[in-house]
């Protein structure tokens, strides 16, 4: 029951009459956007230069850089930084200094306490659709002191504005594939690709792909048309953040998530359906093991 | 493609092809089109296509044919402003136009140094160049631009081996409006967010690309 109640939070939040069970993945909630963020993390000239800030070098490289530096832990073409920008600064993505301080939590999706390098494991399994370091490697020291350090004097536990993406109620005609592929055409495929593939160059992404066999997986909180169009409203096109309506992220959120990326890691059985029951009915709005013009979604793309 | 389709495509062009105006992509470099006014592009981009920096005149070597093809259209059609290019391109054709930037696009260019976004960045033209101004919603120019400003796809440019002067022409043409024919309006947020001093070091940055890869 305890795990129910931001549940029922998010969606008295957001108001909204559809019968669409909107929960967070913990017991964490994100702060609306009408509280402005305050907080700024330190500057890079304030890293000491001792070994502390040699640690905190080392995890902004692997965040910047993820895909290139940590080979055997990213499965995709993704960095870090392609979810949380400005090196996981910026307010409205997710940035580190509205995450490091809120762990340890409890989390719905894994139905325990986490500890703050759990949490980063889960995006290595899921957004990275890779193998996740060990909490005791040297890479996942480096990737937690970059996000201490980015925290530095925020609040412990505090719901600090611009933590998160801020959610984007879901408009009440609902989203359309149509309108969000010509969104994605206008606005998206100049960078990511006309198939959502995302640009290389010398073989490295440069513009991440999002969807396909290097994209994020079937179980990424990306993967939710909420999340998506959140992250979207706030973030995209790269530079221009808030120039889509609500209406424009939901549309271009669902015609992003309707495409095949690798399957779930989670997958029970083998049965699509079994793992949407247990691992989707109830994780916002998602297409994952639903029928979309008479195709199952979710059957996961390569590996 | 099935080898049946191809076999049909290829002599459907072959039978097309004599009804296509011949345009020659290195006559045009190296004499100039058709009509005397579309004058030879070697004349003031080098040679070699590499731009003559000291002038400010533009590398044209390597940049992708998409990218050059849209250019010559836009001095043609006004969204790109510019005395000398404007008549030129008015004198090129279509054909034309498509033929000399598939061989600009192919001739060599110099190699971009692997540069990547790894270092914290202490220097403010190297943060901005890498990491941008989030104050101010300005991405890095490698986000869009690759690493070391290699260039990505069609749309972005190389700002690699680029003349100082040309960079800093262009990112001043975005600003004062006299060009304004980037796709999605993404280059007029970022020049006018850019003070002067900035837009002559991020140009410095690219045109003498570091020869290092930085590690962290």
């Amino acid at each position: 029951m305890k795990a129910l109640l931001p549940l029922l939070l998010m969606s008295a939040a957001s108001a909204q009459a559809a019968p669409v069970v909107m929960p967070d993945q913990s017991q964490l909630k994100v702060p609306g956007v009408q509280a402005v963020p305050q907080f700024v993390p330190p500057a890079e000239s304030a890293i000491p230069d001792n070994a502390f800030g040699q640690m905190v070098r080392e995890g902004h490289a692997l965040f910047v850089d993820t895909r290139r530096l940590m080979p055997d832990a990213v499965g995709n073409g993704m960095n870090c930084s392609n979810c949380h920008l400005d090196q996981g600064r910026m307010a409205h993505s997710a940035p580190l200094w509205g995450a490091y301080p809120m762990y340890p939590a409890y989390r719905k999706k894994n139905d325990k306490v986490n500890t703050f390098a759990e949490r980063i494991q889960g995006c290595f399994q899921f957004s990275m659709n890779g193998r996740p370091p060990a909490a005791e490697s040297r890479q996942m020291t480096a990737l937690s002191v970059y996000s201490y350090w980015l925290s530095t004097q925020a609040p412990t536990g505090v719901e600090i504005a611009g933590r998160g993406y801020p959610e984007v109620p879901q408009p009440a005609a609902g989203y359309d594939f149509k309108r969000g592929q010509q969104v994605y055409s206008e606005q998206c495929a100049i960078c990511h690709g006309k198939e959502g593939e995302g640009q290389k160059v010398a073989g490295e992404y440069v513009m991440p792909p999002l969807w396909g066999k290097d994209s994020y997986n079937w179980g990424a909180g990306m993967h939710r048309i909420n999340t998506a169009a959140s992250f979207i409203k706030y973030n995209m096109p790269l530079g221009r953040p808030g120039s889509l309506s609500d209406q424009q992220a939901w549309d271009v959120a669902a015609w992003i998530n309707r495409h095949e990326r690798p399957q779930d890691p989670r997958l029970v059985q083998g049965s699509i359906e079994k793992t949407r029951l247990k691992f989707h009915a109830n994780d916002g709005v998602n297409l994952y093991g639903q029928k979309v013009d008479g195709v199952l979604i979710g059957q996961g793309s390569g590996s | 493609m099935n080898h049946l389709s191809r076999v049909a495509i290829s002599s459907l062009l072959f039978v097309a092809w004599p009804l296509a105006h011949a345009a020659d992509g290195q006559a045009i470099f190296n004499k100039g089109g058709a009509n005397p006014a579309a004058m030879a592009c070697m004349g003031c981009h080098g040679p070699d296509g590499k731009g003559i920096a000291a002038a400010g005149f533009p590398r044209l070597a390597g940049l992708p044919a998409g990218y050059l093809a849209k250019q010559l259209h836009d001095f043609r059609q006004g969204s790109r402003k510019q005395a000398v290019m404007e008549p030129l391109a008015k004198a090129l054709d279509d054909a034309e136009i498509e033929a000399v930037s598939s061989y600009l696009a192919q001739l060599p260019s110099d190699a971009v140094p692997d540069l990547r976004r790894q270092q914290i960045a202490t220097d403010p033209t190297a943060r901005l160049a890498l990491y941008g101004d989030w104050s101010r919603q300005v991405p890095g120019c490698v986000q869009c631009h690759g690493p070391g400003g290699s260039g990505v796809g069609e749309h972005f440019p190389p700002l690699a081996h680029q003349p100082a002067a040309y960079l800093v022409a262009q990112l001043q043409a975005w600003r004062d409006g006299s060009r304004s024919n980037d796709p999605n309006q993404l280059m007029v947020g970022v020049a006018k967010a850019l003070s002067e001093s900035e837009i002559q070091a991020v140009a410095n940055y690219f045109a003498q690309p570091a020869a290092q890869e930085a590690t962290p």
